[in-house]
């Protein structure tokens, strides 16, 4: 019993720690953010990495998420005689939920997993350390650059997501159960409100900067060799992907009230 | 100058450094010897202020780098270049890249001019042809000697070698050895290199400090540190498994079967 809570006990600990760890880390990299001289170019290539090399997965998971939604709706409400609706169901859920969710999720297990691996190899092969010694403030150099990246990126995949997905449904409901293409138009932008898409966004930049900080903190502290990279990078997919599912409910019930 | 004053650092229970105290002349070459997890490279990273010290003080010239704050700290490390043990190039950039990497961050020379410098202190370390080439496609010697033009490129006046002939053949440990000895006359550098080669730190030091349990038990010159009496020194030097250090975690057998 006593072996128990010790356990508990510990279990709380470690976790209060990690949260204090990125917390802190956070406050060093917004830190250094507003510090001149700013790292454009290195910020333009984590933007070309997490941004545009996610795009052709982001665009297949946006299409085929669209597409399965429409059929599934479709085939689903045909039941009470509700069919009409699907282009509002495909693009409120699309705008608000799915388009910034399966992109944070993707880009968690891309670009995240990357970051991680990256940087924790630079840190087991003293790169980081390196860094230092000329004079680089390896927070500035390597963190910053990767948060601004995501929190701009994100919205930028998710607002393609929303559309692809949206057009995923029309070909579905259009092409493949004659519904009027006029119909699908209209009920998609008649119930779909701008507040459906720039909440949907605000989430899609959170998601963005929690994978880039979480991702980073993983592999900046990084310990123990090959191994240690390994478990850093399953860390980072793991703790991002939980960190954008569990707080997308609390970012829903406030946005979205 | 470098003083290193009464240095104490700890890793949760571990006491790594137990009141390190040594001083390092300007232009002189000091090298440090001590056998695997003695506390070398956390003495040489706290030189250089990646790691601080718990009790204690590294003086640079006279100053007290763990009281500088962030700005000052870079600066006082434009006066040092480090070599790293596995020569930790930064693998997405290119070899010329790597070697002006400080003279880009800098931005005291254009922009244009450094790929030139670049190959010019590639020469130097005795490599051409190399510099479009990425790290991932050197050799281990190589690597080091990419690793030194890096270190030398925005000339420093204190040069720090972890292990520098550690992984290499004998034939390009010496080769390695020539050119830090090479580096001192030219240069006139500050230098301080940790090692558990002997040969290389005969070759090229001016004054050898042993660490020990985290402690400097001897400084000398080479032909002082080869004579020497201590009996913890003379086992280190002349690499016996018998003496007063332990092998941590091994069963000496042949302790045993002699008495």
């Amino acid at each position: 019993m006593l072996k128990i809570i010790e356990l508990i006990g510990r279990t709380i600990i470690r976790f209060a720690e990690g949260i204090g760890q990125i917390l802190t880390l956070l406050l060093q990299v917004l830190k250094q953010m507003l510090r001149p001289p700013f790292e454009i170019r290195n910020t333009f290539k984590q933007m070309l990495e997490i941004g545009v090399r996610s795009l052709p997965v982001v665009l297949i998971t946006a299409i085929f998420t669209g597409m399965v939604f429409a059929l599934q709706t479709y085939t689903g409400f045909k039941r009470f005689g509700a069919e009409a609706v699907v282009g509002t169901v495909v693009a409120l859920s699309m705008t608000r939920e799915l388009g910034p969710v399966l992109t944070g999720l993707i880009v968690a297990g891309r670009a995240g997993a990357a970051m991680a691996a990256e940087l924790g190899t630079m840190r087991v092969t003293e790169q980081i350390d390196a860094l230092e010694t000329l004079a680089t403030n390896p927070i500035k150099y390597l963190i910053v650059p990767r948060l601004i990246a995501g929190t701009l990126m994100l919205p930028a995949l998710a607002i393609v997501a929303d559309l692809i997905g949206i057009i995923g449904g029309y070909f579905i409901t259009v092409g493949l159960f004659d519904t009027s293409s006029i119909v699908y138009w209209k009920r998609t932008w008649n119930y779909l409100e701008t507040s459906d898409i720039y909440n949907g966004l605000i989430k899609a930049g959170f998601f963005g900067a929690s994978i880039s900080l979480i991702s980073c903190y993983k592999g900046f502290y990084t310990r123990g060799g090959a191994e240690g990279v390994g478990k850093a990078t399953t860390g980072a997919v793991v703790l991002s992907s939980m960190t954008i599912l569990i707080s997308d409910y609390f970012l829903s019930a406030w946005l979205f009230k | 100058m470098i003083e290193m004053i009464n240095l104490n650092k700890s890793f949760g229970s571990n006491h790594v450094l137990r009141g390190v105290t040594l001083r390092v002349e300007t232009g002189e070459s000091m090298v440090v010897i001590g056998g695997s997890g003695s506390g070398k490279s956390v003495l040489l990273k706290h030189i250089i202020g990646i790691l601080k010290p718990d009790e204690g003080k590294v003086l640079i010239d006279g100053t007290d780098i763990s009281a500088l704050n962030e700005n000052e700290l870079n600066e006082l490390r434009k006066k040092f270049g480090m070599l790293f043990q596995m020569a930790a190039l930064f693998d997405s950039m290119s070899v010329w890249e790597n070697v002006g990497f400080a003279l880009m961050r800098n931005k005291e020379i254009p922009k244009k001019d450094i790929k030139a410098v670049a190959v010019e202190k590639l020469k130097l370390v005795g490599l051409a042809g190399v510099e479009d080439l990425m790290p991932s496609e050197l050799s281990g010697g190589m690597k080091k000697r990419v690793g030194l033009a890096r270190a030398i490129a925005h000339e420093p006046e204190i040069l720090l070698y972890d292990e520098p002939t550690t992984g290499l053949d004998p034939i390009l440990a010496d080769a390695i050895n020539d050119l830090l000895v090479e580096m001192k006359q030219k240069l006139s550098i500050t230098s301080v290199a940790i090692t558990h080669d002997m040969n290389s730190a005969y070759k090229i030091a001016d004054r050898i400090a042993m660490l020990y349990k985290g402690e400097i038990i001897g400084t000398g010159t080479p032909d002082e540190i080869r004579n020497t009496q201590n009996p913890v020194i003379r086992q280190f030097i002349t690499g016996s498994s018998v003496g007063p250090i332990k092998i941590e975690g091994v069963h000496n057998e042949r302790n045993i079967n002699r008495t």
